[in-house]
């Protein structure tokens, strides 16, 4: 994925093939193990386990896919990870934060490859992963849940419960921003690449490093 | 049974069906001061409800099986204990099984709609082909009491005998009893039996003799008459206040609607953002 080549092309690449194939088996696997884990959690979304066919299905597949989304999570972790170290001007682009969210894009500091919001986002996807895993492999029946005693599998219960509010509200607002709000960015992970425009508007540090113009 | 209108019923937030007169509410009271530990019970709760348990081996105590398992729905627990000054020994003999509460963690923490029903009479039940074998059940009882099988991966408990006691007849337990220690009848009445037994015991130097009906879980359908009221322990762990656990109330309680809302909220407030704010759209060509 030379940058020449894409420049060539009029676009800047940001995904590789093997790095969208792991995303879209992370989300895809988010999309079943949320709309199966909601139907646990509360009555009213009980229908969703038809998705997986029935409660049973539902019960029997969502650890199974559950282990898969954090393989292919952990994968993401590593090779993304030292792109979310938070920095200084993350801080201050931070700042103007009620200005991002009122479009108001005119002289913030310049970023690199994520603003604070997905970075803040990747960990606090680090976090709730591992707590779900850890939880979810507590509560995994018919297997592993009585290996654990039952206040600590009470404990867990609760953990998986808030740690997947938490995942899910993430994704909302990463679902939100990525297909809706910032226009030009889905394609980053469709096609693998974004335009110049949107490179350099909304990651000009990241833009002048990948392309090396400036 | 359809017999029996249902007073509550897992993972449904509509009411259930309750038109007819409302049922007496029954109860099983065990007196643990008549109970010779024969284990007819157990026998008889094995061939009325046909489970038959695999044979274990011989733990060098007379408890057989060990424990509750998804075929043996109620065994007998046997203690020795050494009380007073003059250290006589005593043997508690506890049946053990499902208490059926009047407030049900099992039914709390459920999430398969009605693979648990407490039925108007107060007998918590499992239908069994509702259940999806979470085992959240078990994490709700505040008395170690469901058991999912191996063999179809799902919980299974004493019922109280539902089906005979929706034909107006005694659990299969309490009809084999030899000694009378098990008496089944309304609820009202066998509080009234077993405070007249407390009373009995209490003459015969069992000072601290009571009845057990754990408030903690808005009392019980299923009642101990024991001597050492203020030891409940002593009986092979009984707990002493059982309330549904801290964890299971804040899972099932207010993180429910809370979690729920806040999911909902933040869609809404994604696509109201999208309304009023619009897209993010950089500057064709220019710079940001």
């Amino acid at each position: 994925m030379s940058s020449h080549v894409a420049m060539k092309s009029g676009d800047v690449p940001r995904y590789n093939s093997n790095e969208r194939v792991t995303h879209w088996i992370v989300a895809i696997t988010f999309l079943l193990l949320a709309a199966s884990g909601l139907a646990f959690f509360h009555p009213a979304f009980w229908f969703l386990t038809s998705l997986l066919g029935g409660g049973v299905w539902a019960r029997i597949l969502h650890p199974f896919i559950g282990m898969v989304m954090f393989v292919f999570f952990a994968l993401m972790a590593m090779r993304y990870w030292k792109d979310n170290v938070i920095q200084p001007y993350d801080r201050e682009w931070n700042k103007r934060l009620k200005d991002v969210i009122n479009n108001r894009d005119h002289n913030l500091p310049e970023i690199d490859k994520y603003n604070i919001g997905q970075k803040q986002l990747f960990w606090t996807m680090i976090v709730t992963m591992v707590l779900l895993l850890v939880s979810g492999v507590m509560l995994w029946r018919p297997y592993f849940a009585d290996a654990f005693s039952i206040p600590m599998i009470r404990v867990a219960a609760l953990v998986h419960a808030v740690a997947a509010f938490v995942l899910i509200v993430g994704i909302i607002v990463h679902i939100y921003s990525a297909i809706f709000w910032v226009r030009g960015s889905m394609r980053a992970m469709t096609r693998g690449t974004v335009t110049h425009a949107w490179a350099r508007h909304h990651h000009p540090l990241w833009y002048r490093r990948t392309t090396g113009s400036k | 049974m359809q017999s029996l209108d249902v007073q509550n019923r897992s993972a449904t937030t509509t009411a259930s069906p309750q038109v007819r007169v409302a049922k007496e509410p029954v109860a099983k009271l065990i007196d643990i001061s008549k109970c010779i530990g024969c284990k007819a019970c157990q026998v008889a709760c094995m061939q009325w409800n046909d489970l038959r348990d695999e044979i274990g081996t011989m733990g060098g105590v007379y408890d057989n099986p060990t424990d509750l398992t998804d075929q043996s729905w109620t065994v007998m627990r046997f203690s020795e204990v050494q009380r007073g000054q003059d250290g006589r020994l005593e043997w508690l003999i506890r049946k053990d099984g499902c208490m059926h509460c009047e407030d049900p963690g099992c039914l709390k923490a459920c999430p398969a709609p009605g693979a648990i029903v407490k039925y108007a009479n107060g007998i918590v039940d499992f239908v069994s082909e509702n259940c999806i074998g979470c085992g959240y059940c078990i994490a709700g009882c505040p008395f170690n009491v469901p058991r999912i099988s191996k063999k179809d991966n799902k919980a299974y408990k004493c019922s109280l005998c539902s089906d005979r006691v929706a034909v107006g007849q005694a659990p299969a337990c309490v009809k084999t009893c030899p000694t009378g220690a098990l008496l089944f009848g309304a609820k009202d009445e066998m509080v009234a039996r077993g405070a007249k037994r407390v009373n009995d015991l209490k003459e015969r130097g069992h000072a601290q003799a009571a009845l057990y009906n754990p408030q903690g879980v808005g009392g019980t359908h299923v009642m101990y008459v024991l001597q050492h009221g203020d030891r409940p322990d002593l009986y092979s762990g009984l707990p002493v206040d059982p309330k549904i656990s801290p964890w299971v109330a804040l899972w099932k309680g207010i993180t429910k609607p809370l979690l729920s809302i806040g999911l909902g909220l933040a869609v809404l407030g994604a696509f109201f953002h999208y309304v009023t704010r619009g897209p993010k759209e950089e500057e064709p060509g220019g710079k940001a």
